[in-house]
């Protein structure tokens, strides 16, 4: 083994080592978080008793699941029933390892370590534990084994609340997912890429790409709140109807990985948003192309605020929005996401077809502001139908209808 | 939808789930800054905006004469009115021929604190109180005894007066 090849590995097993030890301790400082957020939105102070304002709640909680006593179903298939939460958890850690979380650190490493022998890398170190060439086709293949996970949980458990959640869980995300992965082809469209760094590096060029291909953006964070089952579109969980969902018959720590997974899946796709249509962890202006351990700091900073932004905004449309009904979900992702997706893709095709050949504008800035300028007209129309009660109505626009329907019924009855 | 469902006819601006969205997120978002409405219970056990309330009929309390014996005369009226039965009382009678309870116990655990125990009281000696941390470690601790009773030094009950429904 070459010097070069050990050195590569060991900086990779560290990023491991940073990249799990920081989303373990980040997805159980977000379930505080989530509770802070959700106290503060009802005028309470959340929980503030464990630690210095409750920062160590989440170790309590912790500790108590792990002393919980397990339950099995006594009818529940037993290797299904404890592969189910690992099948989730480990999909939603892997995902983890693709998302750029800052620019690239200048590495000039060379020493000799005993009976291991020489290790050495130089050059500028990917801050990215897996800088996959494949980018966000990975993250969208891997996202989508976590409805392995619930499908599997709901079925084993033998109970009709998590069988007929953990299908729901399955139909909605597939449904989504058709919604989320066209959404991105616009991304594809102006990077010509799927990597991160590509993606990263177009956006440092031009704009950041909510402005060129703000509807995207929409209807990618749409789908990825359905693609969470977070609010409102928590239908597998929906408390009133399935008591939990999937992991209704879940105890202890098991009950424990799919909250982990739930809050891991929340992060990558807030990560996602962020990269993809926020510059990732790009600062405005040119300072932080450098290069340098003050950049890549900087940078790692601003990628964490941007990540954390996303995330309150998350627990912010849970607590604001009710849950949807289960057919206004489907209908919402068939019939208004995706062919707004699809028409999109259309749009954007047409758009930059016109700005590279026919007005021929080749400098990435200009390009990304004339197609921003497509979208400002784009958005005002497609708001300005949702607004209207086009693609989704109040009740009083089907007013119409019911009046019809008394006015048969006297007539018939 | 079914039929005959009375539909409100409003404005469009009041259907727009696209507003409506905007205009919640805004709410719970100014919520975030609003003041608390937490009471922190172990440190704070009532703050301006609340307090317990002076009709509260909590766990006994059994009030003493300034001899520091008790005020009861075991006349019997409490448990005969006590419509869950949880008052044990063995009278006596000493050498001036004055009643006094020998045993005067209550399951505070069979009490259901509808407090007639002390409207019925003529000597105005049994009295429930302004008080709800009962927390023990055995059943047992829940019986209590005529000792016990007159330990008790928190706020008596003002229970609810027809003649002045309103407390003022």
């Amino acid at each position: 083994m070459t010097p070069e090849m050990k050195g590569f590995i060991l900086l990779s097993v560290l990023k491991m080592l940073f990249v799990f030890t920081v989303i373990m301790i980040g997805v159980a400082l977000l379930t505080l978080m989530e509770r802070k957020v959700s106290a503060w939105m009802q005028n309470r102070r959340g929980p503030n008793r464990v630690g210095w304002a409750g920062l160590l709640q989440p170790a309590a909680d912790g500790l108590k699941n792990i002393l919980k006593e397990e339950t099995y179903p006594a009818v529940a298939n037993r290797w299904l029933f404890l592969l189910a939460p690992a099948l989730s958890f480990i999909p939603a850690l892997l995902l983890s390892a693709v998302i750029p979380f800052a620019a690239p650190l200048p590495v000039d490493l060379d020493f000799t370590l005993g009976p291991l022998g020489r290790f050495a890398y130089h050059g500028a170190m990917p801050m990215v534990v897996a800088d996959v060439p494949i980018g966000f086709l990975f993250v969208l293949a891997i996202s989508s084994m976590g409805v392995y996970g619930i499908a599997l949980a709901g079925w084993s458990s033998n109970s009709k609340y998590a069988l007929l959640g953990g299908l729901r869980a399955c139909a909605q995300m597939i449904s989504y997912e058709v919604a989320m992965g066209l959404s991105l082809i616009p991304v594809l469209l102006m990077s010509g890429n799927v990597s991160f760094a590509a993606i990263i590096g177009d956006q440092q060029a031009g704009l950041w790409y909510v402005l060129p291909l703000f509807l995207s953006f929409f209807v990618f964070l749409i789908s990825g709140f359905a693609e969470t089952n977070r609010l409102p579109f928590d239908l597998p969980e929906a408390e009133s109807e399935l008591i939990a969902g999937y992991h209704t018959e879940y105890s202890a720590m098991k009950f424990s990985f799919f909250f982990i997974a739930e809050y891991a899946n929340v992060v990558t796709v807030c990560a996602m948003v962020t990269t993809l249509f926020f510059g990732g962890w790009d600062i405005p202006g040119r300072w932080d192309e450098q290069g340098g351990v003050l950049q890549t700091l900087a940078t790692g900073g601003f990628f964490f605020l941007k990540l954390m932004f996303w995330i309150f905004f998350v627990m912010w449309i849970r607590w604001t929005l009710p849950r949807f009904r289960y057919d206004q979900l489907m209908a919402l992702g068939w019939k208004v996401l995706m062919p707004i997706a699809l028409a999109y893709i259309m749009v954007i095709c047409t758009a930059i077809y016109g700005i590279e050949h026919v007005a021929g504008i080749t400098d990435p800035k200009l390009r990304s502001l004339a197609l921003f300028g497509v979208n400002v007209v784009v958005a005002l129309l497609v708001f300005g139908l949702l607004d209207s009660g086009v693609f989704i109505k109040g009740s009083n626009r089907r007013q119409q209808t019911s009046k019809a329907l008394v006015k048969r019924a006297t007539v018939t009855g | 939808m079914a039929i005959g469902v009375k539909v409100m006819k409003r404005p469009e601006r009041e259907v727009s789930y696209v507003r409506a969205t905007l205009k919640g997120m805004a709410l719970t978002f100014k919520h975030m800054f609003e003041p608390k409405v937490t009471m922190q219970y172990p440190e704070e056990k009532s703050t301006t905006e609340w307090s317990i309330s002076q009709r509260w009929r909590g766990t006994h309390r059994m009030l003493t004469d300034e001899q520091g014996r008790s005020k009861c005369v075991a006349c019997g009226l409490c448990p005969q009115i006590c419509p869950s039965n949880c008052i044990k009382l063995v009278p006596g009678e000493d050498e001036h021929g004055n009643r006094y309870p020998l045993i005067y116990e209550i399951d505070e655990f069979r009490c259901i604190f509808c407090g007639y125990c002390q409207e019925v009281c003529p000597e105005e000696a049994i009295h429930v109180g302004v008080h709800f941390e009962n927390a023990e470690y055995s059943r047992a601790r829940f019986v209590y005894d005529l000792e016990r009773l007159q330990s008790q030094t928190h706020a008596v009950s003002t229970l609810w007066d027809p003649t002045d429904a309103r407390g003022e």
